[in-house]
């Protein structure tokens, strides 16, 4: 059946049954194939997606169940985002298919959390499986890309939604 | 401007005894008269070779893109290999890209192993000559170009960042040059540069290429395929290993909405469909019969008492071999005494378990085929695919991806999967290309772990507290049992590794080493570190226990049995780990300490730990290396941190255990991994070495388990004698 989403600020029409979980869409359908498959089973975060700013399991949420809800997905982040700048200063990723999702969840924390503790991290970031082990260098990113920019949280979450904006998307901040 | 060279006028490199035992296997023992194994291994391939070689590409623009013959899944290689040829040609670093060589055993054969292939962390130290010479080589033709054009001698020519100049003030770029150096005859043996002047092997700058690509989603792995008009295709597969598809019944999953086809391949039934979800909802409609006469139906527990048996004597069916056999050893058997210690270790089976499951893209027109996907060993996956389709194994095309990880598991003799997927592929055929897409399910059951392993010890000590006497007893099944080739004389060193070339057994006068290879019906395969997953434990912990056994401090004696052994690498190494960890202890923490040298590279760890509800909590862990040059520092510290999660993953949770030859773990709910709430925090320190590069991405792995084993060992005098150690503490 067709089905409107919202899917980086831009309405997307697909044709999939309901019950289809939105990975599957968004790589099958849609060729957005930056949100990976991992598990399955909400056990490893690499099908991390924003709906209406919260990280969710696309690879358990079916498309009846998006409904109206904003999706944003690393491909809405616009590539120069400053988690993925800090991503790329720290050499993050090694093998990188988990990385779009670690990225996804920590930009959620980060627009909850601008100045994240390491218990912060470890509670938004224990959902994401990294197998190479690269743990310390997201830490490392997280911390230095919310010292990206101006202190308070409010103008922090002005920086995201500028540069997702800048990126063709909508005025719509990716973490939130 | 790459114009091409006839690949047959490039000679051929001198085959070893190793690359003659390849290819008679490869051939079924015919004998081809004048055909190296190369030769034999890359027949039918149209791979062509550019004027500057193999390795390197230039654009007009002057552009330099550097041509990695291994696979980028984790280790960071593109940026050592990539840095390597930029050195010596003296090309401007930020510009230099990285572009994954086409499959050709010939031109892009692993210099260690006669066939291309990425594996046992060589991709560094394979090519470190081969792409020293290479970018000297186009270097040369560069500099010779330009002095033709100048009339100055080639000795007056600089060359810096893709620039060459002359002191008269002229000055050009690749670009301008390109066409006068690619007619320049590439020298023979071109002049390397004294390490000494390297500006940028050993530096920061030494980055990945591929971080961008990597944290913004456009790196384009094999689950990213899509080709016109591809199908993707599930296969249920035989519950246990071993068994085959009796009958089957496709009524249900041919009404599944997007299903095209459905039907038994070797390896059990396929189901095309359109998309990925509608090839898995027709696969759960399947109703299929298995045939399970000669499937392997022993659990783990039943395996690991049979290898027990094995160890007694009870069971003395299994043959016993010997690695390693000197001086009056044997009769420790029955010794006992003060100064006799024994002790027994038990691993289990380690699932792989990367991040992106196994899969292929495929597609086969008559005997013509081509895959895209992230292949390990382009080679033997190229002769394993060319006896399905009947066609030349260098005609076999190979795009190679990246692969979201492997640590062993994407190389497999049998090219598991990539074969799987061609068989579907060929029934579809008309070169209709075909992703097979392996669920975190199919992935976790298909075996090919790390395989179980006995270890039995009993070391007799001298006056002064070191081994005199040393007997070794392991049980195991063989890793390289199914090998097109036999790799090297005696039993498989894979099993022993770590143990047969110890500085602690160095330093015994008497030691009697044997294993024993049980036959199992679980494929087994090597894992981050092979052997080492389980010798550097064994020898490390053993060390500690010996040491208390003495009253002598466990670094003392280390370091008293490298002096001895003549182990110059290792103490230097260890001495490099306790100075930078310095004298304090962090307060509430407990200190353990491993080194062990695999892959070429000592890695020395002082790893800090304590208990949290009976589980082991890593803290600080300081690490050090010896791994020759050091080409990306950056990359090594990586490694270090990657091999120090992937390996306490496994020492703390990582367990695969057989119900009935049923694997029981089949996702990451069953199967912990370790979290970034669990990771340790890593320092590394590089031992600076002149010697050639050497291991890097697998050396990391082994040392942390025994080191936390050590500390808890400190703490609390807790003897781990089997992994992992959630299973084990209380």
């Amino acid at each position: 059946m067709a089905m409107t989403l919202d899917i980086n600020g831009k309405p997307v029409s697909v044709q999939a049954a309901p019950e289809t979980p939105l990975l599957w869409v968004l790589r099958d359908e849609l060729g957005m194939t930056g949100t990976k498959f991992g598990c399955g089973l909400a056990q490893c975060g690499a099908c991390t997606v924003h709906l209406d700013g919260q990280p969710i399991r696309s690879c358990v949420t079916p498309i009846e169940a998006v409904g109206a809800a904003k999706v944003t997905t690393i491909e809405g982040l616009g590539g120069q985002h400053p988690v993925q700048q800090a991503w790329v200063r720290h050499d993050v990723p090694q093998c990188g298919y988990c990385q779009s999702g670690q990225i996804m969840s920590a930009c959620a924390l980060l627009a909850q959390k601008p100045k994240p503790t390491d218990q912060d991290i470890d509670e938004a970031m224990a959902g994401n499986i990294c197998r190479c082990g690269a743990y310390q260098r997201i830490r490392a990113a997280i911390k230095d890309a919310a010292d990206f920019g101006p202190p308070t949280g409010e103008a922090h979450a002005d920086i995201d939604e500028a540069i997702v904006a800048a990126s063709g998307a909508t005025h719509r901040g990716a973490g939130r | 401007m790459n114009a091409p060279v006839d690949p047959k006028s490039m000679k051929a490199a001198h085959p070893s005894r190793r690359d003659v035992v390849v290819a008679s296997a490869l051939v079924g023992g015919a004998l081809m008269v004048g055909c190296s194994p190369a030769d034999l291994m890359s027949a039918g391939s149209k791979v062509e070779v550019g004027a500057f070689g193999p390795f390197i590409k230039i654009a007009p623009d002057g552009a330099v893109t550097v041509i990695s013959k291994h696979i980028e899944f984790g280790q960071g290689n593109h940026a050592g290999l990539a840095a390597i040829v930029a050195e010596e040609l003296d090309a401007d670093w930020a510009k230099v890209k990285v572009e994954q060589a086409p499959a050709n055993a010939k031109l892009y054969a692993n210099g260690t192993m006669g066939a291309q292939l990425t594996g046992g962390s060589s991709a560094i130290s394979n090519s470190w000559e081969q792409l020293r010479k290479a970018g000297a080589g186009a270097r040369a033709m560069f500099v010779q170009a330009a002095a033709n054009r100048w009339n100055v001698p080639v000795g007056e020519i600089a060359v810096k960042d893709s620039v060459l100049t002359h002191a008269s003030g002229k000055t050009a770029t690749f670009g301008e040059l390109l066409t006068d150096a690619a007619k320049v005859n590439p020298p023979a043996d071109p002049k390397l540069k004294d390490p000494k002047t390297f500006t940028l092997i050993g530096s920061d700058r030494v980055r990945r290429k591929d971080s961008q690509a990597k944290s913004d989603g456009t790196a384009r792995y094999t689950q990213d395929v899509r080709l016109p008009d591809m199908l993707t295709a599930m296969v249920a597969h035989a519950p246990r290993f071993g068994g085959k598809v009796k009958s089957f019944d496709a009524t249900a999953a041919k009404k599944v909405a997007g299903v095209v086809d459905v039907f038994e391949v070797p390896t059990g039934v396929a189901v095309v469909a359109q998309t990925t979800y509608a090839a898995r909802m027709g696969r759960e409609a399947l109703k299929i019969e298995w045939d399970e006469d000669k499937a392997e139906k022993r659990g783990s527990a039943a395996i690991i008492q049979g290898y027990r048996d094995v160890l007694s004597g009870k069971d003395a069916s299994v043959k016993w071999e010997p690695f390693d056999q000197r001086g009056d050893a044997a009769s420790l058997g029955t010794a006992k005494g003060a100064d006799v210690v024994e002790l027994n270790y038990e691993f289990p089976y380690l699932a792989h378990a990367t991040m992106e499951p196994m899969n292929c893209v495929a597609a086969v027109d008559g005997n013509k085929v081509k895959l895209t996907f992230g292949s390990q060993g382009q080679t033997l996956d190229q002769l394993n695919v060319a006896k399905v389709v009947g066609c030349l194994p260098g005609s076999v095309e190979i795009e190679t991806l990246f692969a979201g990880g492997s640590f062993g598991r994407r190389a497999t003799f049998q090219s598991d999967y990539a074969v799987e997927c061609v068989h579907i592929a060929k029934k579809v055929g008309g070169g209709r290309p075909v992703k097979l897409v392996w669920t975190r399910e199919d992935d976790m059951r298909s075996g090919y772990f790390r395989p179980i392993v006995l270890h039995a010890l009993k070391v007799k000590l001298d006056k002064d507290g070191l081994p005199a006497a040393w007997r070794h007893r392991i049980v195991t099944q063989s890793i390289m049992k199914g090998a097109p080739m036999p790799m090297g004389k005696g039993p498989d060193s894979s099993a022993f590794e770590g143990i047969n070339d110890s500085p602690y057994l160095k330093a015994t006068p008497a030691v009697d080493a044997q294993v024993a290879f049980p036959d199992i019906g679980v494929p087994v395969l090597w894992w981050r570190s092979v052997g080492a997953t389980h010798t550097a434990f064994v020898m490390e912990h053993t060390i500690d226990q010996l040491a208390a056994k003495t009253g002598k401090d466990p670094v003392e004696y280390r370091r008293a049995l490298y002096t001895k052994a003549g182990a110059e690498r290792h103490l230097a190494t260890l001495n490099l780990a306790m100075e930078k960890a310095g004298p304090k202890t962090t307060p509430g923490w407990t200190r353990g300490v491993a080194v062990h040298e695999s892959f070429g590279s000592v890695v020395a760890q002082v790893a800090e730990v304590k208990l949290e509800n009976g589980v082991p909590r890593v803290g600080r862990v300081v690490t050090a290396i010896d791994c020759g040059v050091a080409i990306s520092p950056g990359q090594i510290a990586a490694q270090m941190e990657g091999g120090t999660c992937y390996g306490l993953s496994a020492a703390l949770f990582g367990e695969v255990t057989l119900t009935d030859g049923q694997v029981d773990q089949t996702n990451f709910d069953g199967y912990r991994v370790l979290r970034i709430n669990e990771a340790p925090s890593v320092e590394t320190n590089i031992v600076p070495s002149g010697n050639p590069p050497s291991g890097v991405g697998e050396p990391g792995t082994p040392v942390i388990a025994p080191a936390v084993a050590n500390a808890l060992f400190a703490l609390n005098k807790t003897v781990t004698s089997r992994l992992p150690f959630a299973n084990t503490q209380t």
